[in-house]
């Protein structure tokens, strides 16, 4: 009973902490300025990321990526919904849509810039205006391929209007949104970093890029370190997330696979 | 996971099967109205730019109107500079993607082919992939200061997954009965690559490159923006903090140009080399 | 068997000189050419017709989901333009017509949902529905964690919660083992002689048709019409050990396959 549990615990930990020992024991006596011991970095880590830095940085990051990625998600989909349900708007639009989402999202930090200046607004439209493009397209796409047999069976119980919205397009279109919405918090987390790094006071990115310019090393990776479990934990709390919204597509897939 | 899976099944809206279709008349109207409906988004698009910032909607010196961004680039197409911009980026492009690519390959034919080792990198991978790229930034500045090794570097690293990913999982997809009949025909290893696994590879390979293609232009820009390598991203911070606008968004124009040339040329490409692949299937992407 | 079912009004469909023709890129077929017929209020009626008879066809005309291209289908008088709402369909494709993210209590009271009924009188109707399927147990079950034949059992309780006075029905069993269908089958006559519904059942089951139907309309090949309109005066209550045994059984079997047959060489 416990076997098969403790065996699968030890592949998933196996590599990572072999790969972990390594990097600890090949970097325990460097003397590279800018690659320290792993131990040192780790000692910085807890110095600052567990300590007054999380409130003061880590906070406002993680603030100004919920309320861009939210943004996002609310105009992603209500943008893709009507355009994907009718097919003159998508074939007006697509062209369009094909250039604006070809912009790489960064190219437009400097533009907000000018506009928006350096304030918190900036950062949230810079992350809104990248995380929106794989949830808006997911969107069409997910709208688009609805079940014709539900369609139909839709029409003659007399469902029409918001209650198909409801009752049928948004959760048939439910798992391909959902991929957009994990994409877009990939996207979204890279745009608040740099966009921090850019113009910031606060925030992982520019107390990385502050570690950075002034030559505190360990401090700047131990910060690297912070990001990547910053990634980490949120794309963890998303898969929870996908898990209680998607359990029904799961539950369905898992029979199909069983026939 | 159903971001996997998903990945996988939807999105590019391929033919299973391309059949020759007899064109008649009512299809050439369909695809004529198709064009023009296109056309006019565009048309409505550009008109918007035009005349918002003309009749004072916008601010004109946040939002100068299409026109001007025109002219500036017209200007600027003459300049040895900003064509210099232009090939720095594109070199920057092409490198980090063609090693992300190869060492994708060869990663994801390793780990796929030998058994047991898709069980055991599975968590590593699966805590690897969400770091953001940017994370590298700093170490990359330190060993690469402003060279354009510096973006080439990070392409790789990103892209890299990208590729991997998408081989993993048409490995994984490989047919079992096709698998247990290679088998027991004794075929060798590359045998075995070759005739069975490298058919059912090729569409995941190509979504891969052609989505690692568009995040490889994202990050070169990037790289020239935020550590300032040579390139249009170098373009447009410049143009930012002079206040030259209207440059800045002719720059961030071609940039937009240059991400639809990358993304037409990846799906025409995709269209012509799995054409005469014996399975097209709908190997799928994200956008 | 159930008095909680209600026993509603029912309804007349009669199809007039329908005419349903298909325009594509390369050709054009007319799938039916000229049906006529009438289905008295409280019938069963079978359809059964060699593939490509446009039975299909027939099914959407009559639910008002395809446009005709000439005549019309009427509902107790009404022309139908727009699937009515004294009708319920059940479709072939039992997976695909009922909603996955639903339980199976949440799929059977939506249509319920929609009309306004409130909450107390809904669970009520779909409890009664469900019992009618005998399916008590499986209200909170997920469709996708049922059997073929159970999730077909959801999409007729559905219908049945849905009171309505017409009931068509497209292939419905078709894609069951026969032992279940020979359940279903026996569900849908305690159902209709329950509910005197008006009953439109599409099939290709020559035996199910003549075992089901109090009337059997025979359909030709495209471009469809009626060939042939079989009475069927078996003796009532009809079960699978006796009725299929009956000798009328197998005379009016062989009309009705002899009718398909004539069908098929006309073609």
């Amino acid at each position: 009973m416990i076997r098969p549990a403790l065996k699968k615990l030890f592949i998933e930990l196996a590599l990572p902490a072999l790969l972990f020992a390594l990097l600890y024991a090949a970097s325990a006596s460097s003397t590279n300025f800018y690659f320290p011991p792993l131990s040192t970095v780790l000692q910085k880590f807890s110095a600052i990321w567990l300590g007054p830095r999380f409130f003061s940085d880590v906070i406002p990051s993680l603030e100004r990526l919920l309320a861009g990625y939210l943004l996002a998600c609310i105009a992603g989909v209500a943008l893709g919904l009507p355009i994907g349900l009718s097919r003159g708007l998508r074939r007006a639009a697509e062209p369009v849509l094909e250039f604006f989402r070809a912009i790489p999202p960064v190219a437009v930090i400097p533009l907000l810039i000018m506009v928006m200046g350096f304030g918190d607004a900036m950062k949230v439209t810079v992350i809104a205006a990248g995380a929106i493009w794989p949830i808006l397209l997911n969107t069409v796409e997910g709208v688009k391929a609805v079940d014709p047999v539900l369609d139909e069976t839709c029409r003659t119980y007399q469902i029409r209007g918001l209650a198909r919205l409801r009752h049928f397009i948004l959760p048939s279109a439910s798992p391909q949104i959902i991929v957009g919405m994990r994409l877009g918090l990939s996207i979204g987390i890279v745009l608040m970093v740099i966009s921090e790094m850019f113009a910031a006071l606060d925030g992982l990115g520019s107390a990385i890029i502050y570690f950075q310019r002034s030559y505190e090393i360990p401090e700047m990776w131990s910060g690297v370190l912070m990001l990547g479990l910053f990634g980490f934990a949120l794309s963890m709390v998303f898969r929870g997330f996908e898990r209680w919204a998607l359990a029904w597509y799961h539950g369905m897939r898992h029979m199909e696979k069983k026939n | 996971m159903a971001s996997d899976v998903m990945t996988r099944g939807q999105g590019l809206g391929m033919p299973a099967q391309t059949r020759p279709q007899a064109s008649s008349p009512r299809q050439d109207a369909g695809a004529v109205l198709r064009w023009l409906s296109g056309a006019a988004g565009i048309v409505l698009l550009a008109l918007a730019w035009e005349l918002a910032p003309r009749l004072g909607w916008l601010q004109q010196q946040f939002f100068p109107p299409l026109s001007a961004v025109l002219t500036r680039l017209g200007d600027l197409l003459l300049t040895s500079e900003f064509w210099g911009f232009v090939l720095s980026t594109t070199r920057t492009w092409l490198l980090g993607l063609a090693i992300a690519t190869l060492a994708g390959i060869a990663a994801g034919l390793a780990v796929g082919l030998t058994p047991g080792a898709r069980t055991y990198t599975h968590s590593t991978i699966e805590f690897l992939r969400p770091i953001p790229s940017v994370a590298l930034i700093p170490g990359i500045i330190l060993l690469f200061g402003s060279r354009y090794q510096s973006g080439v570097v990070l392409i790789t690293y990103a892209a890299f997954w990208q590729v991997l990913l998408q081989m993993l999982y048409g490995l994984a997809d490989i047919d079992s009965v096709a698998r247990d009949t290679a088998r027991s025909f004794r075929f060798s290893k590359f045998g075995y690559v070759r005739h069975v696994a490298w058919p059912t590879l090729l569409p995941f390979l190509f979504t891969g490159v052609r989505l690692a293609a568009a995040m490889a232009l994202v990050l070169a820009v990037t790289a020239e923006m935020v550590i300032g390598s040579q390139g249009i991203g170098r373009g447009i911070v410049v143009a930012q903090a002079s206040n030259a606008t209207v440059e800045a968004y002719a720059y961030v124009l071609v940039a937009g140009v240059m991400g639809v040339a990358i993304n037409l040329a990846a799906r025409a490409l995709e269209r012509r080399i799995l054409r005469w692949h014996p399975s097209v299937r709908t190997a799928g992407g994200e956008r | 068997m159930n008095a909680v079912l209600e026993q509603t009004t029912t309804a007349a469909v009669a199809v007039e000189h329908l005419n349903k023709v298909y325009e594509s890129k390369e050709r054009r077929v007319e799938a039916i050419g000229d049906l006529h017929f009438e289905v008295r209020p409280g019938d069963f009626t079978c359809i059964v017709g060699p593939s490509g008879a446009g039975k299909t066809t027939l099914l959407k005309c009559l639910a008002g989901l395809l446009a005709p291209t000439r005549g019309a289908v009427r509902v107790n008088g009404r022309e139908v333009t727009a699937p009515p709402q004294e009708m319920a369909v059940v479709f072939q494709e039992y997976g695909r017509s009922l909603f996955p993210w639903k339980t199976v209590r949440e799929n059977v009271e939506l249509p319920l949902r929609e009309r306004g009924v409130p909450a107390a009188e809904r669970a009520r109707m779909v409890s009664a529905a469900l019992e009618a399927v005998a399916l008590a147990g499986a209200g909170d079950s997920y469709p996708w964690q049922l059997s073929g034949g159970m999730q077909q059992r959801v999409a007729i309780a559905r219908a049945v919660a849905y009171q309505p006075k017409v009931m068509v029905l497209d292939e419905p069993f078709a894609a069951v083992d026969a032992q279940t269908r020979a359940d279903l089958e026996d569900l849908m006559l305690r159902l209709w002689s329950d509910l005197k519904l008006t009953m439109i059942f599409v099939t290709h089951d020559i035996d199910e048709a003549v075992y089901l139907g109090q009337r059997v309309l025979v359909l030709s090949s495209s471009p469809t019409r009626v060939l042939d309109d079989v009475r069927i005066d078996l003796p009532t209550p009809r079960t699978q050990a006796e009725t299929r045994v009956h000798p009328a059984f197998a005379t009016l079997r062989t009309r009705v396959y002899g009718g398909i047959q004539a069908a098929k060489a006309a073609h």
